[in-house]
């Protein structure tokens, strides 16, 4: 048991440290950062339905302006990973190592949620202040950032299995936004159009209501074991393709 | 550590990249793997490397099978691929690292191994640049330095010396043949005088089947049959000159050279020796000898015969 654990974790946690730096060294994460940070910093205090309308301290505004930023940005995040080691052939270095396809996918994997988690703890003053504002539902804060990163998770899978299918990045973002978008709103669309049980699945997988009710701070399951087999699935695709390219 | 390769095949789709290829390399030998563009040199070292899986056929290295002990035999292996794929934006250092973290190398040996590797392959003053910046010699040492790290028993080097300088060359293939006192080391090349200067065993495959294996010497022989020499005779008629040599026993063949008129070639049969009966027969005509010439075969025309 201990054998395999330092036969699995070094590596993996390698791959996700230099994943991680690249994304610093090439100023994409940054750039993100940045992004990130300014966009949900003008939509949640400055601009439109801003967090001062409700009269009310909380972060609702913010976790939805983050739900679509982070939509927008992972895609962007991700499409690199694996997209450019099979440009470049380094993927084939990687292979010939004492490391497994998984490996790969889950230190690329962890790379971007170390990002993301990253990303949303420079929001934390938002939070601060906020509760200076007035009392604040801790618990419903906590949920919604917990939300943030499941979600952020679900995309991550997507968007890493959508850099496995091509080794042109752009297109890669392109899937990965596409199939995104999919779960964004277009389960909504399809299951209010289909209704009956099919259109109760599609209502099931769309991404907002699971997220809706974290950020208002229910803890359910169901969300969470949601937003798992979403990942779950993107990484497993990712895998397999991956796999695929060695035979 | 051995390498056993038996009745290794792989298709492409519909297109058979190699076709029922077996060999073995020895443990201290150095395999020279010759073969036009697309004869399946590369498709052969990726499978053998475990980065590509073969349609038909086991590779195995000392007892390890390479389909089933995957991660072992991974480290067992250092392996260059073609075009030497790198980090760009990685630092020398920061690249071996990385590569030594991902053998497993034991953390408090890695910057052991990283010094020992940056002197080996000659990258001191280097050490510190982007992998970008430097010139492609410094590239191929970058990538050898990557496959050496971990000491690999089995080293598979695909193309090692594409693209250096004469120099380069010359130290590539030194540490090569240094390297391979101990280690196996599979080598392809298209310089069929590099492979012949650092190989002790040299395979020629074409369309994915081997079509000679042995040392050069064999190979050459194997490839000529009898010896040739050009003689260059003057004071007489080349027709009687030409006449007399092939009244010669063990004379196989006389031909005439082109835009040389006292120079002819002199092909001997199988396990002959014609010089000292060349001699004898001009010093009999009165004719004189300027040249005796024994010409070897070149391995490029072993090369070009077997794989037209």
């Amino acid at each position: 048991m201990i054998q395999i654990i330092t036969k699995t974790i070094p590596p993996t946690l390698a791959i996700a440290a230099q994943e991680l730096k690249s994304h610093f060294d090439s100023l994409m994460a940054y750039i993100l950062l940045v992004l990130f940070l300014g966009f949900s910093g003008v939509f949640t205090w400055l601009y439109g339905s801003d967090i001062f309308i409700y009269g009310q301290a909380s972060l609702q505004v913010f976790f939805s302006v983050a739900y679509i930023t982070l939509f927008l940005l992972i895609p962007a995040l991700t499409m690199r990973s694996i997209a450019e080691e099979m440009r470049t052939g380094t993927i084939e270095i990687l292979l010939t190592k004492p490391i497994s396809c998984r490996q790969i996918v889950l230190g690329k994997y962890l790379a971007v949620i170390a990002l993301i988690a990253i990303a949303l703890a420079l929001t934390l003053p938002y939070y601060i202040t906020v509760a200076h504002l007035g009392p604040i539902d801790h618990g419903a804060v906590v949920c919604g950032y917990i939300g943030l990163l499941l979600m952020s998770s679900a995309y991550a899978g997507i968007g890493l299995f959508a850099s496995s299918v091509s080794n042109n990045q752009i297109i890669s973002f392109l899937i990965s936004l596409s199939v995104g978008l999919l779960f964004h709103i277009g389960f909504e669309i399809l299951g209010r159009q289909m209704g009956g049980f099919a259109g109760q699945l599609a209502l099931g997988l769309d991404m907002n209501t699971h997220f809706e009710s974290m950020s208002r701070g229910i803890i359910d399951s169901k969300d969470i074991v949601y937003f798992a087999s979403v990942t779950f699935a993107g990484l497993f695709a990712a895998e397999k393709t991956l796999e695929s390219k060695i035979a | 550590m051995d390498v056993i390769v038996k009745n290794l095949t792989k298709f492409y789709g519909q297109q058979k990249a190699v076709d029922n290829l077996s060999f073995e390399v020895k443990t201290g030998e150095i395999l020279g793997f010759l073969g036009p563009n697309g004869a399946g040199k590369t498709t052969t070292m990726k499978a053998i490397a475990g980065c590509l899986t073969p349609t038909e056929g086991t590779i195995s290295i000392g007892r390890y099978n390479v389909a089933d002990n995957a991660d072992k035999v991974r480290q067992l292996i250092g392996y260059l691929p073609e075009h030497n794929p790198l980090y760009t934006d990685m630092t020398v250092i920061d690249y071996l690292r990385y590569m030594a973290r991902l053998q497993r190398i034991r953390a408090a040996k890695i910057n052991d191994r990283i010094l020992e590797m940056v002197n080996v392959c000659g990258l001191e003053g280097e050490k510190h640049k982007r992998i970008g910046e430097l010139s492609k010699g410094y590239r191929q040492r970058v990538g050898l330095a990557q496959a050496l790290i971990h000491d690999p028993q089995v080293l598979i080097l695909d193309e090692p010396t594409t693209g250096l300088d004469p120099n380069q060359i010359v130290e590539i293939r030194e540490l090569i043949r240094r390297i391979g006192r101990e280690k196996t080391i599979i080598f392809s090349s298209h310089i069929l005088s590099e492979v012949e200067a650092v190989c002790d065993h040299i395979m020629i495959i074409n369309h994915g089947r081997i079509v000679a294996d042995g040392t050069a010497a064999q190979l050459r022989k194997a490839e000529q049959g009898g010896q040739m020499v050009v003689a260059t005779i003057e004071d007489a008629d080349r027709n009687l000159v030409v006449k007399a040599l092939q009244a010669i026993e063990g004379v196989e063949m006389v031909d005439i050279v082109k835009d040389r008129p006292n120079t002819v070639e002199v092909h001997s049969q199988p396990e002959r020796q014609c010089t000292r009966d060349i001699f004898k027969t001009c010093v009999a005509n009165g004719w004189t000898l300027t040249e005796l010439t024994p010409i070897e075969t070149k391995l490029e025309d072993v090369f070009r015969e077997l794989t037209k």
